[in-house]
């Protein structure tokens, strides 16, 4: 069995270098669009964000609607490092990471004692207020937005930004604390029963959610030029819980596929643009008929999966895994 | 249970396929028809901008074609939608250039989007021509330098201030004047300092400033502040939404002294928001009149009014403009080549368009008249002045 896991180990790593060998030499041949170059960033974007998030309303059960909020502080930070600090962009990426987090931490220690919809009704708030704080910000340009930001995130930093967030959080998940949390969402009071200090490691899995979201936001500025308080608002936030939905609460492939798929279909749609929102729509509403628990359920897709549908045995879940 | 995972992943591939599908694009061969990009917000918040400014471009092309094209051939206009949203503006910008490989990009309405699409058009030195986009720093960088590619086909922010200060002035005679910003509005925020430097600089008095943010709906607390100091007029320089229920709720509170905007105020909807007895004495800037009786200007409108119905706001006739004006432009290039009709843009002089004659300063502005409108009885808008640079 542990020779099997080594083996999967390796074909993965192996997928991965090709995928990012690929396109990196692409890049550098010039035989990749830009059009695709920009989806395909906006993709590890997307999965970063989605994955974090899956983190806190997947694996947790902590229902958060305030992701874009997280986000623009991510952002926010980087720029105002790279651009008015002169700061090199890695530490850039640190400082609104780490921002992000220690806004997490703050928020999540108050609002994590609520459940819910009250939960939800504070994430948004939260997410609300941080647009209305950068939109009276002048420093960082007000409602007008920050420009002049570098063009600096590529698709190297941002593939292994966006691996790390997946490893990491697939990891923690596997870890002791990741159980914990893991328990919260089956129950909570069940789980604190056991004596598992419920609030903390809520506040654990929200705090490294919005670390990563920080991340995101930071590879967002440098790559759009642009960074303005109103595209931070609840309908950001509402797209990467769409995301997460989508792709199965409590599945990290779920959230990725899900990311692969709305940013391509969105990029997709842009040419159709009366009928856009209706689509895009009209998906979302069949996938959640067909699909209530999103496309993967709480299940991981991977090379076992394949091996499983050959020989046609039952799947296994992330619980038995 | 494994059969609905089969279909579940049978799904996902039909769906990644069909978008992949979708993602081909257009390969163009041999030039069979002139391309020009149209980046524009067909959904999100201002939409209606978008689509307006679409309808009259679409219009142009149409009539555009019907007399020839450019170059001998036809003139095709590649659309996308921007969602209102700077980082899709990019994105947008991106595709129309690399993936539909157009030769000259028309839009975004907004200065925040069209300055998130500008980077794009600079690096791959394809010519942009936003019909709306009033912010100075549209064509202008930080450094001061004029953007090589970045055009506009619309007068800036502070024309319009001082313009509406100098009406307010010299016109309305308003010695003391109330000043009722959009906060999160660059446009509103811009137009508001301008105004106030002039209104000052003329010997007025700025009796009260006060702010709001788009999504207000009720206004009377801060209005009854206002109305508290007696300004002889209140500025207004937002958009329709909001500005028709501040002149309602204003005209409510009982105040009575004009009431004064900008190009913001122009939408059919603001009859339907505020209705005819509050748009009693409102007057405010705007680009073109629809009722000049210059025939250029009523044949635009009368051919809009037949095909959509609906008179055309400012942000139509500037579309149909700027449509013309690339046109022109690829005309005077004698080729489809994004490096002259660049050059071509920026020299346009003398062109005659719906909204007056425009000629191209070295900052990449138009050099173009304003007008002033206000509403008789019924509510519908009429002509007061012209006002040259």
């Amino acid at each position: 069995m542990k020779k099997m896991m080594n083996k999967h180990t390796i074909i993965t790593i192996i997928v991965l270098i090709l995928l990012y060998g690929s396109v990196q030499a692409s890049i550098l041949l010039e035989t990749i669009n830009p059009f695709y170059q920009l989806n395909l960033i906006l993709i590890c974007i997307n999965i970063i964000l989605a994955v974090s998030l899956n983190l806190i309303n997947g694996f947790t059960g902590q229902f958060s609607i305030g992701h874009a909020g997280f986000m623009a502080i991510g952002a926010y930070t980087s720029a105002i490092m790279t651009v008015k600090l002169g700061q090199s962009f890695p530490l850039a990426i640190l400082a609104g990471a780490v921002a992000a987090a220690i806004v997490g931490f703050l928020i999540g220690l108050p609002t994590l004692r609520l459940k819910g919809d009250y939960l939800a009704i504070a994430t948004l708030g939260f997410g609300e207020i941080i647009k209305v704080l950068f939109v009276n910000f002048e420093y960082v340009g007000g409602a007008s937005g920050f420009h002049g930001i570098p063009h600096i995130t590529t698709w190297t930093w941002v593939f292994f930004i966006a691996l790390f967030t997946v490893v990491f959080i697939r990891n923690f998940i596997d870890s002791s604390h990741g159980r914990a949390c893991i328990s919260i969402r089956e129950d909570e009071i069940a789980a604190e029963t056991m004596g598992i200090n419920t609030t903390k490691y809520k506040v654990m899995a929200f705090t490294i959610g919005a670390f990563f979201a920080g991340t995101a936001g930071a590879l967002f500025a440098h790559y759009f030029y642009i960074l303005q308080p109103s595209n931070f608002g609840f309908l950001r936030s509402v797209d990467y819980l769409v995301m997460v939905v989508l792709g199965g609460l409590g599945s990290i492939t779920g959230s990725i596929l899900a990311a692969i798929a709305l940013t391509i279909l969105n990029a997709a749609l842009q040419s159709v643009a009366e009928l856009r929102m209706v689509i895009y729509s009209l998906l979302l509403i069949v996938i959640m008929i067909f699909r209530p628990q999103g496309l993967m359920g709480n299940k991981e897709f991977s090379l076992k999966m394949f091996k499983r549908l050959g020989r046609g045995e039952k799947h296994g879940s992330v619980g038995n895994r | 249970m494994k059969l609905n995972k089969k279909i579940a992943f049978l799904l996902v591939l039909v769906l990644l396929t069909t978008i992949a599908a979708g993602c081909g694009g257009t390969k163009t061969e041999a030039p069979k028809e002139v391309l020009i990009g149209a980046n524009f917000e067909l959904s999100g918040n201002v939409a209606t901008f978008g689509i307006s400014i679409m309808n009259a471009m679409e219009m142009a092309i149409t009539e555009i074609n019907a007399q020839g094209g450019v170059l001998g051939l036809p003139l095709k206009m590649v659309k996308s939608d921007n969602k209102s949203d700077a980082a899709e503006s990019t994105n947008v910008a991106t595709k129309l250039i690399t993936q539909d490989k157009v030769i000259a990009l028309l839009g975004p309405v907004t200065s925040t989007n069209v300055l998130a699409a500008a980077p794009v058009a600079m690096q791959y030195k394809i010519p942009l021509l936003t019909p709306t986009g009033t912010a100075a720093k549209v064509t202008v960088g930080d450094d001061g330098k004029t953007k090589e590619y970045i055009f506009r086909n619309c007068f800036i922010d502070p024309f319009q201030g001082q313009v509406g200060a100098n009406f307010a002035v010299n016109t309305l005679k308003a010695k003391t004047a109330a000043l009722f910003i959009e906060k999160n509005s660059d446009y509103a925020k811009g137009l508001g300092e301008v105004f106030k430097a002039n209104f000052t600089k003329l010997g007025g008095t700025i009796v009260s400033e006060e702010a709001f943010v788009t999504e207000d709906k009720d206004f009377r607390a801060t209005l009854t502040k206002i109305n508290a100091t007696k300004p002889d007029v209140i500025y207004v320089p937002s958009y329709y939404e909001q500005d028709g229920l501040i002149a309602k709720q204003a005209r409510e509170l009982g105040y009575t002294n004009p009431i004064l905007g900008a190009d913001g105020w122009d939408s059919g909807k603001l009859l339907e928001i505020a209705g005819a007895v509050a748009l009693q004495k409102v007057y405010f800037t705007n680009h073109y009149s629809a009722f000049s009786t210059d025939p250029k200007v009523s044949k635009f409108v009368n051919d809009y009014k037949t095909k959509f119905g609906s008179v055309p706001d400012a942000l139509a006739a500037l579309g149909y403009d700027s449509t013309y004006m690339i046109a022109d432009a690829i005309k005077r290039a004698g080729a489809a080549d994004p490096a002259k009709i660049t050059a071509a843009l920026a020299t346009t002089k003398g062109f005659v368009g719906v909204t007056g004659t425009v000629t191209m300063d070295d900052k990449h502005n138009p050099i173009k008249s304003a007008v002033i409108l206000s509403f008789d009885k019924d509510g519908n808008q009429i002509f007061v002045e012209s006002v040259n640079p």
